[in-house]
């Protein structure tokens, strides 16, 4: 299991060099003046050219990069302009509110998404099989910050059912201590029952508009392996030996349907990252993915850089873990490594 | 204070006056209570640096320093249709307790009493400090000190402890309103000092998070992009005591949820909602809304002479006579602006800007006019406008393509992303755009130093040059240094006609600013930088 670890995470070294050149050169290409931008709306040339300098966006581009390379090695990833703090600072500080959103949005989907998808295999055709595709397909095509806003409608505007769409804490509460950086959990470590319900009640639109976009991949994957596993001959072999349905469904073929969606659920992770820039923007969420789109269009280089550098570190851990994952559920694939 | 605290104040009220409410009750009063003394502000965007002086502070910074710093003169505030609004020409101390103007200097002793908000007292060295900083630091609030002819160090004085003096070092009738603005803010210069470095001597770094003036609000928390928390300084000595004990000011992305938050009643002020918005709820009549034209502000196309085929007069005014003004109006600002076209006829020139030109939409004369400037078959350019104000700029423009293909120019609209667009401004290369200049001093003279004379400033988008329009220009602020009125009146007018006879940009509108609050609130006040000012309002 070690070896594997290592093996994974050597690989994973020439790929996020690859990252920080060419996260370097994309954002130096785009065609924005971050001096001209941050110059203010009543600039003159010599006050660009004055921040250019102070910016040390005037030296060559090799220069450049030297400065943020040597820079990255001390862990120093820049300071941001638009808001003016260190990036490494402010993705620590947002790392954790997207991380507990995205996660309680997939814990939902799946919570939802999986036995639904095993029971539209198990009845084939029926009105539950009807219903997984009638909502998959909906969730899949409704775009997420259309779902967002319509869930803040109807649950926040017209019934008054939730609190107000302003990020993590209503106003009125202030966030626990930091343990963790998941309001969740910390409140709860805090023993402050009340905010952990605040921080529930705030989570908890978010959460379902991320769940109702994962929900169709998940859904659709779980069945479509039930299905393939049903039919195998395992699984005629274990109904000829008179075993109990419960058992047939979910310790046998339940658990070799399992590993396409493992898989899938690391591909629904990272779409929902992306998705959560949206969501993010919608529920004034103060994550990571927000920020990064804002720095993006305020030609902000550190922290789009940090942002993808922290994101394509967050793909290698994620894939290691659905690799060691791979190991658990199914033997074969261990030997394999 | 935190939420613990006022359940424990509260229910201790509860207990002392002996109203034996229930006690989900008493929680819930307690919250009224915090909330009745808290005003909570929703926005698209939130500060990048809580100091103008900070390299690249955006508009929403300029919020924080305005209520969190004194300067040593401010406006009085008077009425215009309804709405406070500060008075131009009426200045008061606001760190000083008097102002005395000489030939060439001016004098400012003071207030005894006034300490910043670590306890220190604001003293000459302060001030001396802070101008001294302003016109060193280089960037925005050096390039706005010049505009009021304060440029070197050695124009600030300490005559003694509580007296400073401001040498003028050429006459400018700009110089006494510049002191006014947010620029020229005082900063706790001993507790900034100890906070600077070597790389750093102004110790940027250090303002940008902390606020150290001496202002009516400090920044108690700031998390960036989030929120930022105001706590009141109950020593302020700048004015009398706000009413507001705290001001929570969250940053909320989506249009739809600003409004939401605003008619479900749980936030205060929001005032950057679209225009279609705040005509409906307007309309709704549940909220307050505010709708000021922006001072010395215009919405306008801009050409560029330079090139052909706008170098060619007849041109200019034959997109003048295509624009669909009214249509503008009404699809694009819901009414929500100030029309500067179609003025009648015979209307006389005024000594004031901005004001309307005498422009319609005519198509059969701009047709005519483009076949005597010698394309009678139409020409193709391109169309391009900031897609930071996209809500605005795409349907105007998307109007005036459509009047312009009936005239035969066909246009390909060009959207610029927002951190692009002044960087192609300044290349002034665009052929024709839409744009927006706003000046803070609200003076003729300071609009078209910027927007039309020769020396070619970046606001300048249409490389106009005109030697008799210089003349105009230099002559309006001598005269106005000088105070000989009838010069400047002749001047003005002479630059005014001008322009709308050259037309190198053709005004449009001046924006509104649109501020929506609710019902409870009050003490809403226009200032020239737009932004909010926390130390008026009330509630309840």
């Amino acid at each position: 299991m070690l070896k594997l670890i290592g093996s994974r995470l050597a690989t994973a070294v020439p790929s996020l060099i690859g990252v920080v050149i060419v996260t370097f050169m994309l954002t130096r290409v785009l065609p924005g003046d971050t001096a001209a931008y941050f110059a203010g709306p009543a600039a003159t040339a010599e006050s660009i050219a004055e921040i250019r300098t102070k910016l040390g966006l005037d030296k060559p581009l090799p220069a450049q990069f030297v400065d943020y390379v040597s820079a990255l090695a001390k862990g120093d990833l820049g300071s941001s302009l638009s808001t003016g703090q260190p990036v490494a600072a402010e993705i620590s500080a947002r790392l954790p509110a997207s991380a507990e959103l995205t996660l309680a949005g997939l814990v939902l989907a799946l919570a939802i998404a999986v036995p639904f998808g095993i029971m539209a295999a198990v009845k084939q055709g029926s009105w539950v099989d009807h219903a997984c595709r009638l909502i998959t397909t909906a969730g899949v095509s409704l775009p997420v910050f259309f779902t967002g806003l319509l869930l803040v409608y109807v649950f926040y505007f017209k019934l008054g059912w939730a609190p107000a769409p302003l990020g993590r804490l209503d106003v009125f509460f202030s966030a626990p201590e930091t343990v963790t950086g998941f309001y969740l959990i910390d409140s709860l470590i805090a023993r402050d029952f009340e905010t952990f319900r605040a921080a529930l009640a705030q989570l908890a639109v978010p959460a379902i508009t991320l769940a109702i976009f994962a929900l169709a991949p998940i859904a659709r994957m779980t069945r479509a392996s039930m299905l393939s596993v049903l039919s195998s001959e395992f699984v005629r072999t274990a109904r000829a030996a008179g075993l109990t349905d419960t058992t047939v469904i979910i310790t046998y073929a339940f658990r070799n349907a399992m590993l396409p969606v493992v898989t899938t659920l690391g591909m629904v992770f990272s779409f929902l990252l992306g998705a959560n820039v949206l969501v993010e923007k919608v529920f004034a969420w103060p994550g990571i993915g927000s920020y990064a789109v804002e720095a993006l269009i305020t030609s902000d280089y550190a922290p789009v850089q940090g942002f993808v550098l922290a994101m394509a570190i967050l793909y290698v851990v994620l894939n290691l873990l659905i690799d060691i994952a791979y190991g658990i559920i199914d033997p074969r694939a261990r030997s394999e490594a | 204070m935190n939420r613990r605290e006022f359940v424990k104040s509260a229910s201790a009220t509860a207990v002392v006056t002996g109203t034996g409410v229930a006690a989900p009750a008493v929680f819930s009063s307690a919250q009224a209570q915090a909330r009745n003394e808290t005003l909570l502000i929703v926005s698209e965007s939130g500060p990048n640096n809580l100091d103008i002086h900070g390299v690249g502070t955006n508009v929403p910074g300029y919020e924080a320093s305005w209520n969190t710093y004194d300067r040593l003169i401010t406006h009085e505030m008077t009425e215009k249709d309804g709405v406070r609004y500060y008075d131009r020409d009426k200045l008061k101390g606001e760190l000083a307790e008097d102002m005395n103007i000489g030939d060439m200097s001016v004098t400012f002793k003071l207030k005894k009493n006034a300490t910043f908000q670590d306890g220190t007292p604001v003293t000459a060295k302060d001030v001396k400090w802070s101008l001294d900083r302003a016109v060193s630091v280089g960037g925005f609030p050096t390039f706005q000190m010049k505009a009021g002819s304060l440029e070197k160090p050695e124009q600030f004085v300490v005559v003694d402890d509580h007296t400073v003096r401001v040498d003028f070092i050429r006459k400018d009738r700009l110089t006494i309103p510049d002191l006014a603005v947010i620029v020229p803010c005082v900063i706790n210069s001993g507790l900034v000092q100890k906070n600077a470095t070597e790389k750093d001597p102004w110790g940027l770094e250090y303002t940008k998070q902390n606020t150290a003036g001496s202002g009516a609000y400090r920044v108690t928390k700031w998390t960036p992009g989030t929120e930022v928390v105001f706590e009141r300084f109950d020593d302020w000595k700048g004015g009398p005591l706000p009413k507001i004990k705290r001001v929570i000011w969250r940053m909320v992305p989506s249009a739809g949820n600003r409004r939401a938050l605003l008619e479900r009643g749980d936030a205060d002020i929001s005032y950057d909602l679209p225009n279609k918005d705040f005509v409906e709820l307007k309309q709704a009549g549940k909220l307050n809304i505010t709708s000021v034209p922006y001072s010395n502000g215009v919405q306008y196309i801009g050409m560029n002479v330079k090139n052909p085929p706008f170098d060619n007069l007849k041109v200019r005014q034959a997109i003048a006579y295509a624009i669909p003004y009214q249509k503008i109006m009404d699809a694009a600002l819901f009414g929500l602006a100030k029309p500067m076209f179609g003025a009648p006829a015979d209307a006389q020139t005024q000594v004031a800007w901005p004001q309307p030109t005498k422009f319609v939409t005519d198509l059969a004369k701009a047709k005519q006019l483009l076949a005597e400037a010698g394309y009678p078959n139409g020409l193709e350019t391109t169309l391009s406008f900031d897609l930071g104000f996209a809500g605005v700029n795409e349907p105007l423009c998307v109007l005036l393509q459509e009047n312009l293909a009936q005239i035969g120019i066909k246009t390909t609209i060009n959207k610029i992303p927002g951190a692009n667009w002044r960087t192609e401004l300044t290349k002034k290369v665009l052929p024709l755009f839409t744009n927006v200049f706003s000046g803070w001093l609200d003076y003729p003279e300071y609009f078209f130093f910027w927007c039309y004379h020769g020396n070619n400033s970046i606001f300048n988008t249409m490389s106009y040059q005109s030697a008799a329009m210089d003349a105009f220009i230099d002559a309006a602020r001598a005269s106005a240094a000088n105070g000989d009125k009838a010069a400047y009146d002749a001047n003005v007018k002479g630059m005014v006609d001008l322009a709308f006879a050259d037309v190198p940009r053709i005004p449009l509108y001046q924006p509104y600013v649109n501020v929506a609050m609710q019902k409870n609130i009050t003490g809403y006040e226009y200032w020239f930088h737009r932004r909010l000012d926390y130390r008026a309002f009330q509630k309840g």
